[in-house]
C-alpha cells in the first residue's frame, strides 16, 4: 500500500503553479518541415491536459493526430508555438527529464528475445535508476504494482512473445505506469486488439486516469469506445480547428457529423454510433413490442424501408415474431421476402 | 553459477592453448615458467614470446569481436548484424591497406609501432559503421541492411585492390601477410597497444549497458526512457570501432565470432540484458577462439583461424535464419 502512495500524487498535481493542467499547448502550430518547406498540418492550438482525466484524440486518417503526439512528447519539434509540461517548456528539456514526464505506449511492435514482462516493465524505470542500472527493492516494489494494475500478475514471468495482443498491450501499458510519470501518452492502444480487449483496454486507461491521477493521452478510432470512456474529447478535423471538450457537449453541438461529413453515413447522435445512409423508396409503419423493434428497424433500414408514420404497408411486432398482411412472420430472412413480395405484388 | 563454470572453462582452455601444440609442453613446466623459474630454454621461450601472447590475442579478439558484434546486433536490432557481414572488417582492412602501402610518406616510427596500423583500422571500421548507420534510416528491412553492408565490404575491398596496382612488391607483400590473418602476429610491443585500445573499447561497452537495454524497445522508445539517441549511437559506433578495428589491425580480418556468440551467451542465459549478456559474451567468446586456436595449432593440420572459425560460425547463422521463420 506503501507504493500507491507513491503512484497517488496528491491532487492537484500542480496546485503550487496556480494551473490546473499539466500540460498546456499556447498557439501551437504542428507540421513538418522538409528542405526548407514547412508544411503545417494544425496551428493555433491551445489545448490543456488535467490530471486524472483520461482525453481521447479523434479524428480522420491524416489530420494530424500522430503529429500532435509527437510533438507533445518532445520527439518532434513543433513549428512554432509552445508546449509547458508542468510549467517547464518541453523543447528547453533534456531527454532524461523528458522522460520524467511523459511515459509512451507506441504502435511500434516491441520484439525482444528472452524478455519476460517483468523485464519489459523494468525498463521503465530507465529515467529513476543510475546508470548501472540496479532493480532496487523499491524498484521492484513499484514494477509489481505496475504490473498488478493491468492484472498481469499471472504472466509477470513469463517471455513477452508468448503473450496475446491484448496482453502486450497491457504489459507495455505497466512499462509506463512504471516510468511514474504524470503524463501518459498512447498511440492507437486498441488498433490490433478483438473487441473485448479494446474496450478492456479502454476501461483500464479510464480507471487509471481515475486511480493514480495521472493526465492519459490516447489516440483512437474507436468512437464509441471514446465516446464512453473519455473525460474529454480531442476532435480532429482535416481542415477545420481541433474542438475539445466533454464528448456528450460534442455530440450536441454537432461537432462529430462536422467532422465526419460523408455522404454514405451520418453520425447518429440517439446512439453515438455511424449509421450507414442507405437509399430508402418504400414506405413502411412498423409498431408494436419495443424490444424486439431496433433490430427490426436496423433490417429494414438495410434492405432500404424508409418508416413513416401510418403508411400503408404496416408491419406489427409482436413477442416472437412479426405480422405483415395478417400473417405471422418468425424470422427476419421471412419476413424480407414477404416484404418483397408484398412491394412487388402492390 | 554459468558465470563460474564459463570462467572456469576459459581458464581451463587457457592453459590449454598454451599446453597443446607442434611442441607439448606441460602443465608443471607452464607454472614454473610463469613463476619466474627456468627461463632459459627453448619451452620457456615459445610460451612466452609465442605461445603466451598468441593465446592473449585469441582471449583479446574473441571478447572484442563478440561484444562488437552484440552491440552491433542491439542497436541495429537486427540478429544477423556483426562487424564483419556489416563490412567493418573490411573498412579496418581498407585502413590497413592505405598505411602499409602509403607508408613510405608516414614517419617509419609511427608505422612499426603498430600504432599507424590500429589507428588507421579503427578509423576505416568507425567509417564503414558510419555509413551503414546512415543507411539503417532508409532501410527498414534486416536482411537489405546486410547487404548494404556486404556492398560495403565489397567496395571496401575493391579499393584494396586498386591500391595494390599503384604500390610496390614490398607493401604488397606484407599487405598480403595481413590478409591471411592470423592470432600469432600480436609481439609483445604490439600488444601494449592492442591491450589498452580493446580496454578502453571494452570499457565503454560496459558503460552503455543500460542504454543499450533502453535500445532493445526501439528509437522512439529508448528516447521515452530518456536515452539520447544521437549520442547513445555515436558512441556504440566509436566503442564498435575500437574493438572490430583494433582487433582487425593485428589479427587481419575474422568471421562469424561476432555473430555467432550473442546468440550462444542469449541461449545460454536466457536474457536480453546486456548487464548479463556482456559479461557472457566476453567469455564465450573468448573460450570460443582459444579452441578455435587449439585446433589450429594440431600438428600436421596447421588450419587457418577463419576456416575453423567458419566450420562454427556458418552453421549458427544458418540456424538463426531458420528459427527466424
Amino acid at each position: 500500500m506503501r507504493l500507491f502512495l507513491k503512484f497517488k500524487r496528491p491532487t492537484p498535481w500542480v496546485s503550487t503553479k496556480g494551473n490546473m493542467s499539466i500540460l498546456t499547448t499556447q498557439n501551437l502550430s504542428i507540421g513538418y518541415s522538409k528542405k526548407g518547406k514547412t508544411d503545417v498540418v494544425k496551428s493555433g492550438l491551445n489545448l490543456q491536459l488535467q490530471p486524472g482525466e483520461l482525453v481521447c484524440l479523434i479524428g480522420p486518417n491524416g489530420s494530424g493526430k500522430s503529429t500532435l503526439m509527437r510533438t507533445l512528447a518532445g520527439l518532434q519539434k513543433p513549428v512554432s508555438g509552445q508546449t509547458m509540461i508542468d510549467g517547464k517548456e518541453i523543447s528547453t528539456l533534456k531527454q532524461r527529464e523528458k522522460a520524467l514526464l511523459i511515459s509512451l505506449v507506441l504502435t511500434e511492435r516491441v520484439d525482444i528475445e528472452n524478455a519476460t514482462v517483468y523485464n519489459l516493465v523494468s525498463l521503465g524505470r530507465h529515467p529513476h535508476s543510475n546508470w548501472w542500472g540496479n532493480i532496487t527493492d523499491d524498484e521492484d516494489l513499484i514494477i509489481r504494482e505496475a504490473i498488478g494494475m493491468v492484472h498481469m500478475e499471472h504472466k509477470m514471468h513469463h517471455n513477452i512473445n508468448e503473450l496475446s495482443d491484448g496482453e502486450r498491450q497491457r504489459a507495455m501499458i505497466a512499462k509506463a505506469l512504471a516510468q511514474d510519470t504524470p503524463i501518459i501518452m498512447l498511440d492507437e492502444p486498441t488498433a490490433h486488439l478483438d473487441l473485448p480487449n479494446r474496450v478492456e483496454i479502454m476501461l483500464l486507461l479510464h480507471r487509471l486516469a481515475r486511480d493514480t491521477q495521472k493526465a492519459i493521452l490516447l489516440s483512437t478510432h474507436e468512437l464509441d469506445l471514446a465516446l464512453q470512456a473519455a473525460h474529454r474529447i480531442w476532435l480532429f478535423s482535416s481542415n477545420l480547428d481541433v474542438e475539445c471538450g466533454v464528448p456528450e457537449d460534442l455530440v450536441f453541438n454537432g461537432s462529430f457529423n462536422r467532422v465526419f461529413e460523408s455522404k454514405s453515413f451520418v453520425f447518429n447522435a440517439a446512439n453515438g454510433n455511424f449509421s450507414m445512409n442507405y437509399p430508402m423508396t418504400k414506405k413502411v409503419w412498423v409498431y408494436g413490442d419495443k424490444t424486439r423493434m431496433y433490430w427490426t428497424l436496423r433490417a429494414l433500414a438495410r434492405a432500404g424501408y424508409m418508416v413513416v408514420q401510418d403508411a400503408t404497408t404496416q408491419i406489427l411486432v409482436t413477442e416472437n415474431g412479426w405480422t405483415l398482411n395478417e400473417k405471422d412472420i418468425h424470422t427476419v430472412e421471412e419476413l424480407l421476402q414477404e416484404l418483397n413480395q408484398h412491394f412487388l405484388d402492390v | 553459477m554459468l558465470f563460474l563454470a564459463l570462467s572456469f572453462l576459459t581458464v581451463g582452455l587457457f592453459l590449454a592453448d598454451l599446453a597443446w601444440g607442434s611442441i607439448h609442453i606441460s602443465l608443471r613446466e607452464i607454472v614454473t615458467v610463469f613463476f619466474g623459474k627456468g627461463t632459459d630454454g627453448i619451452n620457456s621461450e615459445i610460451l612466452l614470446n609465442f605461445r603466451l601472447p598468441k593465446a592473449i590475442t585469441a582471449m583479446l579478439a574473441g571478447a572484442s569481436l563478440s561484444v562488437a558484434g552484440l552491440m552491433m546486433q542491439t542497436l541495429f536490432r537486427n540478429s544477423l548484424a556483426d562487424p564483419y557481414i556489416l563490412g567493418v572488417s573490411s573498412g579496418a582492412s581498407l585502413g590497413v591497406a592505405l598505411v602499409m602501402m602509403a607508408a613510405s610518406i608516414l614517419p617509419v616510427a609511427f608505422v612499426s609501432s603498430g600504432w599507424a596500423l590500429i589507428v588507421a583500422a579503427i578509423i576505416g571500421a568507425s567509417v564503414v559503421l558510419v555509413l551503414v548507420v546512415g543507411v539503417s534510416f532508409k532501410v527498414h528491412n534486416a536482411i537489405s541492411l546486410l547487404i548494404v553492408g556486404l556492398m560495403f565490404g565489397t567496395i571496401a575491398g575493391s579499393l584494396v585492390s586498386v591500391l595494390q596496382n599503384f604500390s610496390n612488391p614490398d607493401a604488397i607483400k606484407l599487405f598480403v601477410m595481413w590478409t591471411f590473418g592470423s592470432l600469432s602476429a600480436v609481439t609483445w610491443s604490439y600488444m601494449q597497444v592492442l591491450l589498452p585500445v580493446v580496454l578502453v573499447g571494452l570499457g565503454m561497452a560496459f558503460f552503455l549497458q543500460k542504454r543499450l537495454d533502453g535500445l532493445l524497445l526501439g528509437e522512439n522508445y529508448a528516447r521515452g526512457l530518456g536515452v539520447s539517441i544521437v549520442r547513445t549511437r555515436l558512441l556504440i559506433v566509436v566503442a564498435t570501432g575500437l574493438l572490430a578495428g583494433g582487433i582487425t589491425a593485428f589479427t587481419g580480418p575474422i568471421a562469424f565470432v561476432g555473430i555467432a556468440i550473442p546468440h550462444i551467451a542469449r541461449g545460454l542465459f536466457k536474457t536480453s540484458g546486456h548487464k548479463i549478456l556482456l559479461p557472457a559474451v566476453v567469455l564465450c567468446g573468448a573460450s570460443l577462439l582459444l579452441v578455435c586456436d587449439i585446433i589450429t595449432q594440431i600438428p600436421t593440420y596447421t588450419l587457418p583461424i577463419n576456416t575453423v572459425n567458419a566450420l562454427f560460425g556458418a552453421p549458427i547463422i544458418i540456424w538463426i535464419i531458420l528459427k527466424k521463420r
